[in-house]
């Protein structure tokens, strides 16, 4: 009887959803998303993410930039891990025009890359913690980044936007003294990474917003294309750096972290293990860098010696026709991936034969991430949006390009 | 693996798939546009290739071209771990193509784009809204067409100093080409 | 005035220098955050560049509660009507620094989609160079603004604020502004 008057009570409560407007510009939507939530109390209804705010042509521009040139873009698509994607749209040109890089270009390239993932994560652990109101752990992941980004400075000469590929090389070799300055960083790096770890992991707070929150099923994660960090978290073992060895990734040995719920923990626990694996991953091929050239044998390519361009014409030609006229890639298409920091970076290049690329398509991992985000946040109470809005790791870059 | 699984397509639906190649390692098969949403349940559901994950839905704007337009499904197996490329052909006078939003969760976004980005619409698709660009936004920016400067601000822009300069240049430009004709 | 040697503890000043000396030290930011800038600007916000050493520590993500807007990264047109209203919501005194290539000209971005520099927008104070630019210069844009606001009229905000109330009731036949100028 008495469950009956209430029930009729709560029938009876005057009550309508509401719809809250979250971003574009908000402290946790990383960037500029706009979400327009239908609210019952404190849970979400209804979801309707709306992107779009950072796009900045990147296509258009490509298609009116040189091979090479398309470069500087691709930096400021995850601009957290910019060489990652250099690296990407390096690999599918590579593909198109049946060039191989150099054994030491493809471990240079594997070096650097894994230095980017370091930062990648780093960054989404440190500012999830922040935005969960733990601002001593993003000191310490910055002050990490911080020495990832001097490595980086000390290669490739910028902090963040490098554009250090070259279609078929590099833009230069590694420095001489890079194995000593790693290992003097790496001792910092691994001190950083665990104390980042006894200060969230198990931190009661931390554990309670992101256990159990933000779940995604193996199928959903199938059928939204997931991959990365957030695909590993549902206990599927897809990593394009085992399943398709590329660069230097074949001959080394290392662990792909799984989780087994699927939730934002997990994607947690994932970040921190790949970072240490990360490590592992630069040791060894520190340990065992090649000898030989960075840049790979081909004119077609790869611009000729400052001396030769000085001192004979055909150099001088060469060096004029591939700035001029960019790199004469041959017609066709590729889908060429990579394992950027979130998950499978693919270009979809299309090639006319000319010196400017006729499509270059992105298949961010962010843009596939996000539709799912009903899935995980529907049903759910409404601060468990910014846990699961981090580990996701939507970078605004990637998602509109 | 794939290469198999390719050729058995074209032979299973001859009349639909026009064409196969294998070019750079890439398995890709042209095919009939009004075919696209039998041929990729087909590689969904068969129990040997099972093409569960669309890792990419992407159109290109072959411009002076007939058909114009292509859209590309780039497929993935999860279990064989090989991927194939479908390409459905979608003329310029006729910009529309089946949705497949319901076979795979990402399509419903990445067919958004490209309605936004090259104007192809995906008959059957639930909510087929522009995605990167604004509602009030004519045109479709990544057709080769499309002027690249042609911006439509949405807001009244200020005045600013640089405007000035370039007006600046602009009039001394234009000032030698009347003096040369008069 | 001779004054401070006789009463120590004290120091005289003029009320406008005093003023503007109290609100260059405590600029409460409001970090319009879209791109990659963000990354530098968290990079100068944390523990090795520490911008709280140039009493701008605390950002609002309220635009009421802030002075100095930080527009960091590309804002194209789809987000400009948002930032002018997030410049609106701040109170007076308001002060603009265009963080990174992108916000104060469009950067290599000279496309359909951005807006060529934030200026068109809003009025800007400060613009930084770089892409992204280093901390160092943020820091150097920040000095710069100090300086910039030092050397204000204190009330000059009031004043044109009266002035447009005057203008907006048709009061303009008069000099209604005449008695309350200081």
């Amino acid at each position: 009887m008495t469950a009956e008057i209430e029930h009729d009570d709560i029938n009876d409560l005057h009550t309508e959803p509401m719809l809250l407007n979250m971003g574009p510009s908000h402290p946790a939507m990383h960037g500029t998303v706009r979400m327009v939530l239908t609210l019952d109390g404190e849970t979400v209804i209804k979801v309707d993410p709306e992107i779009g705010y950072l796009h900045r042509g990147f296509e258009k521009e490509c298609e009116h930039a040189t091979w090479t040139q398309v470069f500087p873009y691709t930096d400021r698509l995850n601009y957290v891990s910019p060489l990652l994607n250099n690296f990407g749209f390096a690999l599918a040109a590579e593909k198109l025009l049946e060039i191989e890089a150099t054994p030491r270009c493809n471990t240079i390239r594997t070096i650097m890359g894994e230095v980017s993932r370091l930062s990648d994560h780093l960054t989404c652990v440190g500012a999830g913690s922040l935005e969960l109101g733990g601002f001593s752990a993003f000191l310490y992941a910055i002050e990490g980044r911080e020495l990832i980004w001097d490595l980086t400075e000390e290669v490739t000469g910028a902090r963040m936007t490098v554009t250090y590929a070259r279609i078929g090389g590099l833009k230069d070799d590694i420095t001489p003294d890079f194995a000593d300055s790693w290992r003097v960083k790496r001792e910092r790096l691994l001190e950083i990474i665990d104390d980042v770890d006894k200060l969230l992991t198990k931190n009661r707070i931390f554990l309670d917003r992101m256990q159990g929150t933000g779940i995604i099923s193996q199928e959903d994660a199938i059928s939204y294309g997931y991959s990365g960090p957030c695909m590993r978290s549902t206990g599927i073992d897809y990593d394009l750096r085992k399943d398709h060895p590329y660069f230097a990734y074949g001959d080394i040995d290392f662990d792909v972290p799984v989780g087994t719920t699927g939730d934002n923990f997990d994607r947690y626990l994932i970040r921190m293990e790949e970072m240490r694996q990360s490590i592992r991953i630069i040791d060894q091929c520190v340990a065992k860098m090649p000898d030989g050239p960075v840049n790979c044998d081909d004119p077609r390519v790869v611009l000729p010696e400052k001396e030769r361009v000085y001192n004979s014409i055909e150099g001088m030609i060469n060096h004029f026709k591939i700035i001029f006229e960019g790199i004469q890639v041959p017609a066709g298409e590729i889908y060429s991936y990579t394992e950027a920091g979130n998950g499978e970076l693919g270009y979809y290049v299309v090639s006319n034969g000319t010196g400017n690329p006729w499509k270059v398509s992105v298949r961010s991992p962010s843009f596939y991430h996000m539709p799912a985000i009903h899935k995980m946040i529907e049903g759910a109470m409404i601060a468990d949006i910014i846990p699961t809005f981090d580990t996701i790791n939507m970078i605004g870059g990637e998602i509109d390009r | 693996m794939s290469k198999s699984d390719i050729k058995k397509l074209g032979r299973k639906f001859r009349k639909v798939v026009l064409d196969t190649s294998e070019r750079l390692g890439m398995d890709t098969a042209l095919i009939d546009k009004d075919a696209v949403r039998e041929i990729l349940e087909y590689l969904r559901d068969e129990e040997k290739m099972q093409y569960n994950m669309l890792r990419h839905l992407t159109c290109v704007d072959y411009l002076h071209r007939d058909p114009r337009f292509e859209v590309v499904y780039v497929l993935y197996s999860m279990s064989n771990k090989t991927q194939v490329v479908i390409k459905a052909a979608v003329p310029e006078d006729d910009p529309t193509i089946d949705s497949v939003h319901d076979l795979f969760g990402c399509a419903n976004w990445a067919e958004r784009e490209v309605w936004d980005m090259y104007g192809v619409d995906f008959k059957g698709h639930p909510d087929l809204r522009r995605i990167l660009m604004y509602e009030e936004f004519d045109g479709h920016p990544l057709r080769k067409d499309y002027d690249k400067q042609a911006s439509q601000p949405r807001v009244e822009l200020r005045k600013t100093e640089r405007d000035a300069i370039e007006e600046f240049k602009t009039f001394h430009k234009q000032q030698p080409e009347q003096g040369s004709r008069s | 005035m001779g004054l401070e040697q006789k009463l120590p503890g004290f120091i005289t000043s003029k009320l406008g220098p005093a003023v503007n000396w109290a609100r260059k030290f405590s600029l409460f930011q409001y970090p319009f955050v879209t791109a990659c800038c963000g990354m530098e600007y968290m990079a100068t916000a944390a523990s090795r560049y520490d911008i709280a050493r140039f009493g701008a520590e605390i950002p609002r993500f309220s635009p009421r509660q802030a002075d100095l807007l930080f527009v960091v990264g590309t804002v194209n047109h789809k987000l400009a009507p948002f930032l002018q209203t997030v410049y609106a919501q701040m109170t007076e005194p308001k002060w603009v620094i265009s963080f990174g290539v992108c916000a104060s000209t469009g950067g290599f971005y000279d496309n359909y989609a951005t807006v060529q520099g934030i200026d068109k927008l809003i009025p800007v104070d400060v613009y930084i160079p770089g892409c992204p630019p280093r901390p160092e210069q943020v820091i150097d844009a920040l000095v710069e603004l100090q300086n910039k606001i030092q050397s204000e009229s204190w009330d000059k905000y009031a004043y044109e604020r009266r002035r447009t109330r005057a203008l907006h009731e048709g009061l303009s036949g008069q000099d209604p502004l005449k008695p309350s100028v200081p």
